[in-house]
């Protein structure tokens, strides 16, 4: 399978912030990738660095074998605008007429906003569409050149639960059509609905890169913590700490844990069972002191 | 290229068109001071009503590139669309030229309302010829105030660029004659004056629109103000680059 984008060994600072480092990624053709990770694990800076907004501080960006810094290069992609700066005194049309006129063979104007839901406000000004709307029109920006290869940095936040099937719905028939889709979300919910391949990114790092169905029993594990003068020896035990005078043990099934703790007759007091969250989840199964496995 | 040239310009002139508060400031005022000042004080001098209306014109021209320009620039840097037009496959450049060229269509328009109250109601007059060649010399004289504006544009904020235009762009247009001729100027007006570019543009103007000799040293230091704001205009688009999208 042809690569059409890749980083190489890249590590990107500012100033005293590491975004990435050393991150090695390729995406190839034909690929539907869900980047995911929280606030400020390096999202932002990866698809900054593949759209050429930005410049590696050090390693290769390669996009289609070129430099994304090329404008010819990134003929080939499609990009989401944030749609909170979308020109407010234009029309919906104009936008697309605007960002048409940069590509060599541009998706048909009438066709591209019929599919996104927007022909019927072709002619309204986008300071007077909806938040929702907004949205679609800033996704529906990335297909006007017809891209090989789309970058999607959030597309349904602020959606309602029938404009995000749409969406996915459009996404994943561009897909099928050959297209290749590299998308970021908050939401493993809205990986799994459309991702095959998942990249979790933390701490300017790739954690994880895999299938959706081994991501999500990695993201699936729960914190069991309880009061007890020591910590019982317990299999299924992934990551353990302290937390003052309770024990905090990370697990992936948290049912099997119990049922061991109580028969093993450790006394113990106040247990809880919480969901970690992704940044959690991943902290525990990265860090070095992991207790047993 | 070109075409994408054109459809930033496109754009960028409906923008403006639709929301014309920079079109009103820029071709208002000087309208309303040539009906206030010039009409009934000096409107049956032929040579002082034709002077003062190539002054009032290129005030507006200078407001256009000066505070128009500067806003705009400032305000496209905070946008988030800014960051998005960079990745379409064309760079910075087209959407740097449409900007430009929008400007120049709104000081043109703005230098409009002024010509037409010239006409109508006072004595000035001028040839075919010599108005024809108003133009390009009121182009030639903005590009000094269009660098400043885009210097500004690419120092400050939004909110800035608004602040620091006005406040530079009212004593560069009295120091340099627009308002008040320099004949009635107070003395150190008249002794600063030649050495502030807005005053050399006017010579420029007064010199083909009503035939005066120009005021050499004022030439001379247009061409100085040009080269230093273009090189202060070049430092803040790169330190602006360098911070944003490197």
């Amino acid at each position: 399978m042809t690569t059409l984008a890749r980083t190489i060994e890249v590590t990107r600072r500012y100033g005293d912030v590491l975004a990435l480092d050393r991150v090695s990624l390729d995406i190839r053709e034909g690929e539907l990738v869900g980047l995911l990770g929280p606030n400020g694990a390096g999202k932002s800076t990866l698809i900054n660095l593949f759209v050429g907004l930005r410049r590696p501080t050090s390693g290769t960006v390669e996009l289609f074998g070129g430099s994304p810094s090329d404008p010819v290069t990134r003929r080939g992609i499609g990009v989401t605008p944030q749609e909170t700066g979308l020109p407010e005194s234009l029309r919906v049309g104009e936008i697309v007429d605007v960002v048409a006129a940069h590509f060599p063979a541009p998706a048909a104007k009438d066709e591209l906003l019929g599919r996104f839901g927007l022909d019927d406000l072709a002619r309204r000004q986008v300071g007077g569409l909806s938040g929702g709307q907004r949205r679609r029109l800033a996704v529906a920006l990335a297909f006007v050149g017809n891209p090989r290869l789309v970058f999607l940095d959030e597309p349904t936040t602020g959606l309602d639960v029938e404009a995000r099937r749409a969406l996915w719905e459009n996404i994943r028939s561009y897909h099928a059509g050959g297209g290749t889709v590299l998308l970021t979300s908050h939401y493993l919910e809205e990986i799994e609905a459309l991702a095959q391949r998942v990249v979790v990114v933390g701490g300017g790092r790739v954690l994880a890169d895999d299938t959706v169905n081994a991501v999500r029993d990695i993201v699936g594990v729960r914190r069991v913590s309880f009061h007890a003068p020591e910590p019982p020896d317990l299999p299924g035990v992934v990551k353990s700490e302290r937390d003052g005078d309770r024990v905090v043990l990370f697990t992936a099934d948290p049912d099997r844990l119990v049922i061991d703790l109580v028969r093993g007759g450790t006394p113990f007091s106040g247990l809880e069972i919480t969901p970690t969250t992704l940044e959690e989840a991943f902290l525990a199964l990265t860090s070095k002191e992991s207790a047993h496995v | 290229m070109s075409s994408i040239v054109a459809a930033h310009t496109r754009y960028l002139m409906l923008e403006l068109v639709r929301v014309p508060v920079a079109l009103l400031a820029g071709s208002l005022f000087p309208a309303i001071s040539m009906l206030a000042f010039v009409v009934p004080f000096t409107g049956g001098d032929a040579q002082a009503a034709t002077t003062a209306t190539a002054s009032l014109m290129f005030f507006g021209a200078m407001s256009g590139a000066v505070i128009g320009l500067s806003i705009a620039v400032a305000t496209d840097r905070e946008q988030p669309w800014d960051p998005y037009v960079r990745t379409l496959p064309a760079g910075p450049f087209p959407r740097f030229a449409g900007r430009i060229l929008a400007t120049l269509a709104v000081m043109l328009l703005s230098t409009l309302p002024s010509l037409l109250v010239a006409a109508l109601f006072t004595e000035a007059t001028t040839t075919p010829l010599r108005l024809l060649l108003g133009f390009p010399a009121l182009i030639a004289p903005s590009v000094p105030f269009m660098l400043l504006g885009l210097f500004i544009g690419f120092v400050m904020s939004a909110k800035g660029a608004v602040a620091l235009s006005q406040v530079l762009f009212f004593p560069l247009a009295i120091l340099g004659g627009l308002l008040i001729p320099p004949a009635i100027l107070p003395g150190f007006i008249q002794a600063v004056s030649p050495f502030t570019p807005a005053r050399g543009a006017a010579e420029l103007l007064w010199a083909v629109a009503a035939g005066t000799t120009p005021d050499a040293l004022a030439l001379v230091m247009l061409g100085v103000w040009t080269v230093a704001l273009a090189a202060a205009a070049a430092w803040a688009y790169r330190r602006d680059e360098g911070r944003r999208f490197t």
